[in-house]
């Protein structure tokens, strides 16, 4: 079996696991990733990371990173300390795979 | 079952917030009759379950309740033809399917004919880690076999797999051998679950019941992995019932997150809910789920905290553990009104000791299959 990171890196192209989605509730007015029998409800931030970073037309993590960095005009190193917490969360809950 | 969600504010006390999931028992008949099965000990008859345009309306139903998600359980779904139809229908209206099966029905046509239809995610259970056991357990000889050959199967497809690997005396000391088995599978998580008592699971409590240093040795061997585990596969995993201090947070609390539609179409706030006398069950024929849901009177009987006794009323964990599992207090402490005794706050915890030495000590003890 194949070793695994403790976290995620930037150099890492992350896309959703099997049977997971990105799903609108219009009932709940809330965004959220729904898996096998569970589901995620994601705020603002955490929307705004899982799309510019999750997915197979993104070129790995740090690209998303540096779309975010433009977008809250935040220094860099903050946004991908914070970024690269909730990403590995994310993999370590199974909604994201590398 | 258990389950990691957020609970979704209410609006009112009135209007009680949304379930999350319906569980929809297509059927009782199984062709394993694994002495644990969380059925009940009376078991619907294939001519009293509902019929396809039925489910279809109950699907419809679960969707206008609000809920998000639908798992096609038993019994085995795979036994009703309609599976296909039923899972198409619930994409159609918007809800996620979840397929809960022993998965010796299934091959990869159907399993195809399934995607198909929008099917998301299969969980399978396994008896053990290896054939011997998982078949004598299953009563159903070649069955492991077949349930690793599908389990391939659905990962191939690229479903989400969870394997459900159910622990109790004789195969917990193998708990490794069953992560192991997981991971090699390409499974995406695994429920560790320790036998819950209930329905033939209780009547065969004493053929099932693991030892303390079976217990202690399962709990250290799952916990020094976990950090292993982490970004490889998810492992929900609990403490067994009558080993813990605390009691589990039953179904995310009674009438919080789940309906349960039985075969005959009762409606019911959780699988082992019959068992409590002086229920009032309804039917899917009587009201709308959203009208159940809303004022059942089985749904508001245990729903939120204003039931609870002491000491539940005045602990700060109530909205936690909601009090704990109505079902294991009326089988423990005589009443479904009590504090669940798995709680080492409840009077009557020192009895569930009692019975679990006694039980757990009762070595060679045959258990009774499920019915067919």
């Amino acid at each position: 079996m194949n070793a695994i990171a403790p976290h995620v890196a930037e150099t890492d192209r992350l896309r959703l696991a099997p049977g997971v989605m990105l799903r609108n509730d219009r009932r709940r007015d809330q965004w959220m990733l729904m898996g096998p029998e569970r589901l995620l409800v994601l705020d603002e931030m955490a929307l705004a990371i899982v799309r510019a970073c999750v997915g197979p037309e993104i070129a790995d993590v740090a690209a998303g990173i540096d779309r975010l960095t433009v977008e809250y005009d935040a220094p860099r190193t903050e946004v991908a300390a914070d970024v690269l917490e909730m990403l590995t969360d994310l993999r370590n809950k199974g909604y994201v795979v590398t | 079952m258990s389950c990691a969600l957020p609970a979704f504010a209410a609006a009112s006390n009135a209007e009680p917030a949304p379930p999350f999931a319906v569980l929809m028992e297509l059927t009782h008949r199984c062709p394993l009759r694994c002495p644990y099965c969380s059925n009940p000990v009376a078991l619907d008859p294939a001519s009293a379950e509902l019929d396809t345009a039925t489910w279809k309306r109950v699907l419809d139903e679960a969707a206008d309740v609000g809920a998000l998600q639908v798992h096609f359980s038993g019994g085995e779904p795979c036994v009703r033809k309609d599976l296909e139809e039923l899972v198409a229908h619930a994409t159609e209206v918007g809800l996620y399917s979840n397929l809960i099966t022993s998965a010796v029905l299934l091959d990869q046509p159907r399993l195809e004919r399934l995607q198909k239809a929008g099917l998301q995610h299969v969980q399978i259970s396994l008896q053990d880690a290896e054939s011997a056991g998982a078949d004598r357990v299953g009563g159903f000889k070649g069955g492991h076999a077949k349930k690793l050959e599908v389990a391939r199967a659905v990962v191939r497809q690229g479903l989400a797999l969870t394997i459900n690997a159910v622990l109790h005396r004789h195969n917990i000391d193998r708990v490794n051998d069953v992560i192991d088995l997981a991971m090699d599978l390409g499974a995406g998580r695994i429920e560790i679950a320790n036998v819950q008592y209930y329905g033939w699971a209780l009547a065969n409590r004493a053929a099932l019941m693991p030892s303390r240093d079976q217990l202690l040795a399962m709990d250290a061997a799952v916990r020094a992995r976990l950090p292993e585990l982490a970004g490889r596969i998810v492992v929900d995993y609990v403490v067994p019932d009558y080993y813990a201090r605390r009691p589990k947070s039953c179904m995310g609390g009674w009438a919080r997150r789940f309906m349960n539609v039985t075969p005959r179409g009762r409606v019911l706030p959780c699988h082992a809910a019959e068992t409590i006398p002086g229920m009032q069950f309804e039917t899917v024929h009587d009201r709308s789920l959203s009208d159940i849901w809303r004022d059942g009177p089985a749904f508001t009987r245990y729903r939120g905290t204003d039931w609870m006794p002491e000491p539940c009323q005045s602990c700060d964990r109530k909205e936690e553990d909601w009090g704990g599992c109505r079902c294991q207090a009326l089988a423990l402490a005589g009443s479904a009104d009590a504090t669940d005794p798995v709680c080492e706050l409840s009077p009557a915890h020192a009895d569930v000791a009692v019975l679990r030495d006694r039980d757990a000590a009762a070595l060679g003890t045959d258990w009774t299959y499920r019915g067919a």
